[in-house]
């Protein structure tokens, strides 16, 4: 069967949809993370699928830098949750909630 | 120039010269005597007819067009010639009297600025840069009279100076306010112009428009009910009561009502007489019984305005403006010398300590004696002249009861100023310090003695001929032997003022010739005291206005507690807190509920976006 453009839109869809679930079910910090970057390849998958389907190449372009600057982003909030676990031994969110009154 | 004069040297005071108190009142002498020469070179020049204005405009918003300018003429010049001329010699006595004082260079400052808003009065061609000198000139003496503000009495007399004023000032105001409303100029020319060739054009209004503006003249000269301000402002040194309660200040009120006649309707006229006289005798009456040196030649500075003004609403301006500049002459010339007693019994003020000061003090006892005379109005002394003239006006008009109150004041006059004459300089020493005092220095004898030459010659060197061409179109000029004789034309007034004259000599000199306490208070009892206490104006004021405004202040503070702040700003401070708390269950801290709700917002976006 050949795939067609509605066949990545809809696993895209499913990858961000599950993506989604997880960031607002699980408790973890780090599986929220891992959810999180779920959702941002979906979107990837997006762009990809429609640059090929448009024979065009800038969303293959874009994607690029997206992954790029993804990578860093991820150092930086593993960093940020590593030293939030330093400080509070916990990575669940029910115990971050001292922004609260 | 003349007028920016003492501006420049007040600021150069205040910003440079603090520290050194010879330097400070050089310049301040200097730009005085400076305006004083300039003004004499103007006249020589121009002779007194001269009459020009010159101005620039200063804003204009909408039809208001104020221009910032100076008028000139005869009856600007003389007072020029008075406020440079008396107040030089103010200057220059200050430089002895105030030699002592650590803060002698703020004082100068202070004169000059005053100085400065004196001129400004003068000079001003329309009523609003009047108003403004006019104010600046209430600043000035209130800071004048505060200038020993250690004192919290001096403190209090600047207070209630400056409120006093602002009262008048309030009616000034509206005064100037309804004028522009009805003739739409505020300059002096415009307006005399306007009502000479339309006099109907302040119909019905123009007895309040008057007596408004008259309202601003009894602030600054002190017209009953607004009094009370002068003889407190006593605390303040006594140059200053030469400078404003004698010589210029007080003359402002004067000097704004001639200016201004052309306003005043037959109605309005009546009622300032009728204040004029009033006062007069009022103040003449309290005179009587004081004890203070500086306040019985206060009062008796009310007294003289109370005739000034009376004459004016008699429409007799050239009489008016002649009394008040001899009695700038010999009344600058009466503070003076008190001050120099008062120097010479080192700050003792009491009358009944002095006594025997002629022998001490022989030149302040000459001068005092010239000025005694001129105030009492002796022939050929100014006084006599300038009364004269008052008094024949008042017939003129035929108004009796002014006449009669106009003879019955001078010879009160002629009674309390001998009192203070016996008491202060003849009879026995009645303390110590009378019997140590020495006369003062030649920085302060100098003046005394130039402003006693005036006050001597200031009723036949031509001083009427001046204001004469001012308020008359056909004013004859006489020379000086004419005006000299002139009181004989109207020989009855003359006769009246002599004899008012004689009889208060007399009674002054059987009660208080070698007296040693005052034998009045048990002839006449209950009055004398009525006087002494200035028949209760201040108890008055105190149990009326005052506690009125203290009720109203009350009023006032409890609306601002209880409704302003506790109902209506109590109300929205407690909403919002309430609304505020409410709010707050909605954060709960948790992100995983905020990340529900931003893809729940998302969602719903979507849906109305795309969805329709």
């Amino acid at each position: 069967m050949h795939a067609g453009l509605h066949h990545y839109l809809f696993v895209s869809f499913m990858l961000f949809g599950l993506g989604l679930l997880g960031v607002i079910m699980r408790r973890n910090l780090l599986v929220i993370y891992m959810s999180l970057e779920l959702m941002l390849n979906a979107a990837n998958l997006v762009l990809v699928s429609f640059s090929r389907f448009n024979n065009k190449l800038d969303g293959q372009v874009l994607v690029f830098f997206i992954i790029t600057v993804a990578a860093a982003e991820v150092a930086v909030g593993l960093a940020l949750i590593v030293a939030l676990y330093r400080k509070r031994q916990s990575a669940h969110v029910e115990d971050l909630t001292s922004m609260k009154l | 120039m003349i007028l920016f004069l003492p501006l420049l040297s007040a600021a150069v005071i205040t910003l440079f010269t603090l520290r050194s108190k010879t330097i400070s009142s050089l310049i301040s002498i200097g730009a005085v005597v400076t305006g004083f020469v300039m003004t004499l070179l103007f006249i020589n020049a121009n002779g007194f007819q001269f009459s020009g204005e010159t101005s620039t405009n200063w804003l204009s918003i909408g039809g208001l067009q104020i221009d910032f300018g100076l008028k000139l003429d005869a009856l600007s010049m003389m007072m020029l010639l008075v406020v440079t001329g008396v107040g030089g010699a103010i200057h220059i006595y200050s430089f002895g009297y105030m030699h002592d004082d650590r803060s002698m260079a703020r004082f100068f400052a202070f004169m000059s600025l005053f100085t400065f808003s004196m001129l400004g009065i003068v000079l001003a061609n329309n009523f609003l840069m009047m108003f403004i000198f006019w104010e600046l000139v209430g600043v000035s003496s209130y800071l004048l009279i505060g200038f020993w503000f250690e004192k919290p009495s001096a403190g209090d007399a600047a207070k209630k100076a400056f409120i006093t004023n602002r009262l008048g000032d309030f009616g000034f105001l509206f005064g100037i306010l309804m004028v522009w409303g009805l003739l739409g100029s505020l300059s002096f020319s415009t307006l005399q112009t306007t009502l000479a060739a339309n006099p109907v054009l302040l119909g019905a209004s123009a007895t309040l428009a008057g007596l408004l503006i008259f309202c601003g003249a009894m602030g600054k000269s002190a017209q009953f009910p607004l009094h009370v301000w002068l003889p407190d402002a006593m605390e303040g040194p006594t140059p200053v009561s030469a400078l404003i309660h004698a010589a210029t200040m007080v003359a402002a009120g004067v000097y704004m009502l001639c200016r201004t006649l052309f306003l005043f309707n037959a109605e309005s006229l009546h009622v300032i007489s009728c204040i004029g006289g009033f006062t007069a005798l009022l103040a003449a009456l309290m005179a009587v019984q004081q004890n203070d040196i500086k306040r019985i030649i206060a009062y008796s500075t009310l007294s003289q305005l109370g005739y000034m003004v009376m004459t004016v609403g008699l429409n007799g301006p050239t009489a008016a403006m002649f009394h008040l500049t001899t009695h700038a002459f010999f009344k600058a010339l009466l503070f003076l010398a008190a001050g120099s007693v008062i120097i010479g019994m080192h700050h003792e003020q009491d009358i009944w300590q002095m006594g025997n000061l002629r022998k001490k003090m022989p030149v302040t006892f000459l001068t005092f004696t010239i000025g005694t005379l001129a105030l009492c109005g002796v022939p050929p002394f100014s006084g006599f002249y300038s009364k004269d003239a008052i008094l024949a006006q008042a017939l003129e008009q035929h108004n009796y009861i002014l006449f009669s109150i106009g003879v019955f004041v001078a010879a009160l006059t002629t009674f309390y100023t001998f009192r203070l004459f016996f008491v202060v300089f003849m009879g026995k020493e009645k303390s110590k310090a009378a019997s140590h005092a020495h006369e003062s220095s030649l920085v302060m004898t100098l003046p005394l003695i130039a402003l006693a030459v005036f006050s001597f010659a200031g009723g036949f060197i031509g001083i009427t001929n001046n204001y004469g061409s001012q308020f008359a179109a056909a004013h004859e000029q006489l020379s000086v032997a004419q005006q000299a004789l002139e009181p004989l034309h109207n020989i009855f007034p003359m006769l009246c003022g002599l004899g008012a004259v004689a009889v208060g000599f007399f009674l002054a000199y059987s009660l208080y010739n070698n007296a040693t306490t005052d034998p009045l208070p048990e002839k006449l009892g209950w009055l004398s005291r009525a006087m002494k206490n200035r028949f209760y104006f201040d108890e008055l004021y105190e149990a009326t206005f005052i506690r009125a405004h203290d009720f109203l202040a009350a009023v006032a503070d409890w609306i601002d507690r209880w409704i302003l702040e506790g109902a209506i700003i109590g109300a929205i401070r407690g909403g919002t807190d309430l609304s505020g708390r409410a709010l707050r269950l909605a954060q709960t801290g948790n992100l995983q509920t905020y990340a529900f709700l931003f893809v729940l917002g998302v969602a719903l976006l979507l849906y109305f976006v795309l969805g329709k």
